[in-house]
């Protein structure tokens, strides 16, 4: 898996780089922006990213995201669109495997009637589960091809996207806009702002309950967002530094990620149940 | 880690994503498999019942066949009762005719002997008046010994 590829990329690097160029090369993102003269093109080096400042894109993680999640859509799509009351298929009965696992997650946790939040958790769990599995895939695999391809030798390049903090938090700021969403809907204005205020030490404690309540509230999307990332950042440099073994990296490289198997459904699973606890908190009338 | 707009990126392809997958992937796939869900309860109360009918039918095959058993066996004896009631009607037939006809034998062989000792009475008879015609040559009156050949016929 990992092994090959990144002793093969490992070799050729070694005569340009040095172990912590290596890594830091790998690191980077291949970012789209207005760099320091005004113009619009893909960023070369870590400064030029820094002048482009707030407004690029990471063009690699945002492809590869839209990439899985189109995966995720069209296979979907494709059994949903075939879903018969007949005997289903082994495609057919795998959808529905996953489709009926996340039911169960969701009717566990949340009790309520909500169109959206199933469909929600579903598609969290498929594609973070798809994002993350891009962790096994070689890390110098994919750089490489996309060094051939533009002919760049120093090109960046990353293949997994819930590596990138703005992938992941991007998410979670979403479920954390949900978050609002459902509790003002459900609640109303008022009866948002008197949980936030007016608990749990009663009207009299109200700056301490402030206190408590708020940062408990905005931690809900930076935890979520970061665990994730954290994890499977993580993981990723793990294989970069087992890539720097030679050779030897072959039996490490194997181990970890065996290891990371478990990671990778567990980070995914972990992020779709927190995201189905929190919205029925948020739904969840006093 | 550089936060920039790939967040804005994100947020909106998740959006788009959970959005589709709210409009075109969880209610067929929900849909289908609850029709499902009916189909196999209906399937398996209708096996239920089909089963039950079958012990049903079991039950009055089982019935029927005891039923025809005894039937049978009722025929059987019946046939029996009256096949020896044929035999021995047939034998008390058979010796009545037997009996019958030994004694129409016997009553035709006590005529056959009448008959016989008539024609030899009356041969006897015959003869005895030719004997006597020869005794007594033509002297005698036919007419007026007649009654006394006829006596001697008679005792013969």
């Amino acid at each position: 898996m990992a092994e090959s590829a990144g002793e093969m990329a490992h070799e050729a690097v070694e005569h340009t780089q040095t172990q912590g160029e290596y890594i830091q090369h790998h690191l980077q993102f291949l970012t789209f922006g207005k760099d320091a003269e005004g113009h619009w093109g893909i960023a070369h080096g870590a400064e030029a990213v820094a002048e482009m400042g707030f407004w690029s894109f990471h063009v690699d993680m945002l492809g590869w995201s839209i990439g899985l999640g189109l995966i995720f859509v069209i296979m979907f799509r494709s059994a949903a669109k075939n879903a018969t009351s007949g005997v289903p298929g082994g495609f057919q009965n795998f959808i529905e495997w996953v489709l009926e696992f996340v039911e169960t997650s969701v009717k566990d946790t949340f009790h309520g009637t909500n169109a959206l939040i199933a469909p929600l958790a579903l598609t969290i769990f498929c594609w973070v589960m798809l994002m993350n599995t891009m962790d096994i895939v070689p890390v110098d695999l994919f750089p490489w091809i996309a060094q051939q391809v533009s002919g760049d030798p120093e090109i960046a390049f990353r293949v997994v996207p819930t590596t990138d903090p703005n992938i992941t938090l991007g998410m979670s700021i979403s479920i954390f806009l949900l978050i609002i969403f459902y509790s003002i809907k459900v609640k109303g204005v008022g009866g948002f702002l008197k949980e936030l205020a007016f608990q749990p030490f009663g009207p009299k404690m109200l700056p301490f309950n402030l206190l408590i309540e708020v940062p408990t509230l905005l931690a809900k999307p930076v935890s979520l967002g970061l665990r994730l990332y954290g994890n499977l950042y993580a993981g990723e440099l793990v294989f970069l530094l087992i890539a720097l073994f030679g050779a030897f990296q072959l039996p490490v490289h194997f181990i970890w990620a065996a290891f990371h198997l478990l990671v990778i459904p567990l980070q995914a699973f972990i992020f779709m149940m927190l995201t189905i606890v929190y919205l029925s908190q948020a739904c969840e009338d006093h | 880690m550089n936060i920039n707009a790939t967040l804005f990126g994100q947020m909106i392809a998740f959006a788009f994503f959970v959005w589709f997958c709210m409009k075109y992937v969880w209610p067929p796939l929900t849909a289908a498999l609850s029709e499902r869900q009916k189909r196999i309860a209906d399937g398996l109360e209708a096996a239920d019942k089909a089963g039950k009918d079958l012990e049903q039918a079991q039950e009055r095959v089982a019935e029927q066949l005891k039923e025809a058993k005894t039937q049978a066996a009722g025929i059987i004896d019946q046939a029996n009762k009256r096949s020896t009631q044929i035999v021995e009607e047939a034998k008390n037939q058979g010796r009545e005719e037997g009996q019958r006809m030994i004694t129409g034998a016997q009553a035709e062989i006590e005529q056959e002997i009448n008959r016989a000792k008539e024609q030899l009475r009356e041969q006897v008879a015959s003869i005895a008046i030719a004997g006597a015609e020869k005794i007594l040559e033509a002297s005698i009156d036919e007419s007026a010994h007649a009654k006394i050949t006829e006596k001697l016929a008679e005792s013969l």
